[in-house]
């Protein structure tokens, strides 16, 4: 049982810098938070202050309730999972597993069949007495993950755990990863920059730039309904298509005169999006009704095998449209980009989403 | 592997080497090779009548009481020295990593000593536990203290080897903060939250951690304490009083040029050439290949 919950949470440094200006996030019992965001926006600041290893210039952070800003890292009973493993080079697997539980005084027959069966879980019992420098990335990853869980902490902390393995491996442990958090229900704050990562493991998921939070929620609402237009263009790949709009002689139009009839009336829009899957394309002259039609350009067109993305100029923006399968289109075709008028995001001057 | 170089000219690489070559021949061989030659002579003071008595030098030297009381000051000297000197600077290197504000500034603070000249540093020392003016020796005395380091074998002993290893300190110093530098943050926080404490995490990381830095300062620390304890000996205690400070080296240079007995002095040249020898060949199978973790 274990809450994480910060209050207007800000960091500043000696410097004047203020990397964390004031964050807000709760995170009920068993469910994992992700932080995702751009370098430099906070998001590691914020898990290094629920460490306890980074202080708190004001706000505060709780667990379980119980404010901890004032209380050491040692403390905290959190475990945290570091970028680079942060193994300690000169202990046996073994011993990496077994020192925090050395460290709270766990009987010795206890620290033994505890790390026994967390090896096991991890797959790890065959490397027990190896040290660090000769396991594989992936090998290294599990044991430090092995650490984290043998101590059964309140609270785990991934610090972009799997941003130091190839793309193969970082798949598969995102899903051991989404399956041992479920199976042991330990509450987990993780942070990454990659959106995938952010999507398919977040029970929570929390947006943030510039110190700031820019969205929260849960994935699939962040994905459909996007707050900004930062939000819209980092979570999705490729990201969502923003077209800027100007006032036309009818109503807003885009930056090259083609006029566009839904935007909300009770708002002026500044930037029209759609995502790459909720177009589609086609050669046909004539316009669906209750649709964006665009006429365009194919520039280029990239085949990944299930499906195609078409990089075409329209209205003078660039956009990407998906479509399944082969792509008939090629480099040169004119064509018309459909967008259904339910699947169109608007966002205000401020970036904000209207409608 | 570094490729082999090929030259076309077979006189050239030979006249490139030479400078080298003859340096080391005219300082290093033909002087130990001198020392190996004189320590199998027998020679009166005036230098009149010269003898070839083979090994009887060494037989004379191994067998004399006070050279067995040579080699143990000299033992307990470079011991006390490398202990006293390695201890103080890893203290005063961990407590330079927490400071937060001029950092930079107290590091070269504690890192001038090492440009003090041995017999400037000997001096001062020599002066602050002189028993008559002596500022420090005079606080001793009013804690109760009886300090008198003219006298008392083990009172000089205490002075040399404090002056001996105030100078190296310095050094010390500078080769922990690089070596506590490269223990990685992570690692430190890491330990943090696996709930060790600050003392814990010292001796359970970072000590370990530093252990290919403390074995290769061991080695140097003796070998500057064997070897270059010269000039402090010398201005200090002059290997006094009685004996008692009186390391190898400093009676190689007393029965030599002291006491101009050239045979016995240059037969102890020859077995401090020795331990020399051995002691770089540890130093080269075990410090080159350090303990490296990664």
């Amino acid at each position: 049982m274990a809450t994480v919950d910060l209050k207007d949470v800000k960091k500043v440094y000696p410097s004047g810098f203020e990397a964390v200006k004031g964050v807000s996030i709760a995170v009920p019992d068993k469910e994992l938070c992700v932080l995702v965001g751009p370098s430099g926006c906070g998001k590691s600041t914020l898990l290094r202050m629920i460490a306890g290893l980074e202080t708190i210039s004001s706000g505060t952070v709780a667990i379980d309730g119980k404010i901890v800003n004032l209380i050491g890292p040692t403390e905290r009973d959190i475990a945290m999972v570091f970028q680079n493993y942060a193994l300690y080079p000169h202990m046996k697997v073994y011993d990496n597993m077994a020192y925090g539980l050395r460290n709270r005084g766990t009987p010795k027959d206890e620290i033994d069949s505890r790390v026994r069966a967390t090896a096991k879980i991890l797959e790890l019992s065959a490397l027990l007495d190896r040290r660090p420098r000769e396991l594989s990335g992936g090998q290294r990853q599990r044991v430090a993950m092995g650490r984290a869980i043998v101590r059964n902490p309140r609270v785990f902390l991934f610090d972009e755990p799997l941003s130091n393995l190839d793309a193969k491996l970082r798949g598969q442990m995102r899903v051991e990863i989404k399956n041992l958090q479920r199976s042991l229900g330990v509450t987990s704050v993780y942070v990454t920059h990659d959106q995938l990562e952010a999507m398919t493991l977040a029970d929570i998921l929390v947006v943030m730039n510039a110190g700031l939070v820019e969205q929260m929620g849960a994935p699939l609402d962040v994905y459909e309904r996007p707050a900004s237009t930062f939000v819209a263009s980092f979570i999705g790949a490729p990201p969502m298509n923003l077209l800027a709009l100007t006032e036309g002689a009818s109503g807003a139009a885009l930056a090259d005169g083609t006029a566009i009839a839904f935007a909300p009336r009770e708002a002026r829009a500044a930037t029209l999006g759609f995502r790459p899957e909720d177009a589609d394309v086609t050669f046909n002259a004539e316009a669906p009704s209750g649709a964006l039609v665009l006429p365009a350009l194919v520039e280029a067109v990239e085949p990944v095998g299930a499906e195609s993305f078409l990089h075409c100029a329209a209205g003078g923006n660039r956009i990407v449209v998906r479509v399944a399968g082969r792509a008939t289109a090629t480099v040169g075709n004119q064509l018309r980009v459909v967008a259904k008028a339910e699947k169109l995001h608007w966002f205000d001057q401020a970036g904000k989403r209207v409608g | 592997m570094t490729p082999r170089v090929v030259f076309p000219n077979k006189v050239l690489p030979y006249l490139l080497v030479a400078p080298q070559l003859a340096i080391t021949l005219v300082f290093f061989y033909w002087p130990a090779g001198q020392a190996f030659y004189q320590s199998m002579l027998r020679q009166d003071p005036f230098g009149l009548r010269t003898k070839f008595v083979w090994f009887a030098n060494f037989r004379k030297v191994l067998a004399d009481p006070a050279y067995l009381n040579s080699i143990k000051v000299t033992v307990v000297f470079s011991l006390a020295t490398a202990i006293v000197a390695m201890c103080v600077a890893l203290l005063l290197a961990v407590m330079a990593e927490k400071v937060v504000r001029g950092k930079g500034l107290y590091r070269t603070l504690l890192i001038w000593p090492y440009a003090v000249a041995p017999a400037i540093a000997g001096m001062l020392w020599l002066f602050l536990f002189n028993p008559s003016i002596g500022s420090l020796a005079y606080m001793l005395r009013s804690f109760g203290i009886a300090w008198d380091p003219l006298l008392n074998g083990t009172h000089a002993m205490i002075l040399l080897v404090s002056a001996a290893a105030w100078k190296q300190i310095s050094y010390n110093f500078l080769f922990f903060v690089a070596g506590l530098q490269a223990v990685p943050k992570a690692l430190i926080e890491a330990a943090a939250m696996d709930g060790a404490g600050e003392t814990k995490r010292f001796w359970t990381i970072v000590f370990p951690l530093l252990a290919p830095t403390t074995f290769f300062l061991l080695v140097v620390n003796t070998v500057y304490a064997l070897f270059d304890t010269f000039g402090i000996v010398h201005a200090v205690t002059g290997g006094g009083p009685g004996k008692t400070t009186e390391t190898l080296v400093y009676k190689v240079y007393n029965d030599g040029f002291v006491n101009l007995i050239l045979g016995d002095s240059a037969a102890q040249s020859v077995i401090l050439m020795v331990i020399v020898i051995s002691l770089t060949a540890i130093q080269f199978r075990y410090v080159e290949r350090k303990v490296h973790y990664g």
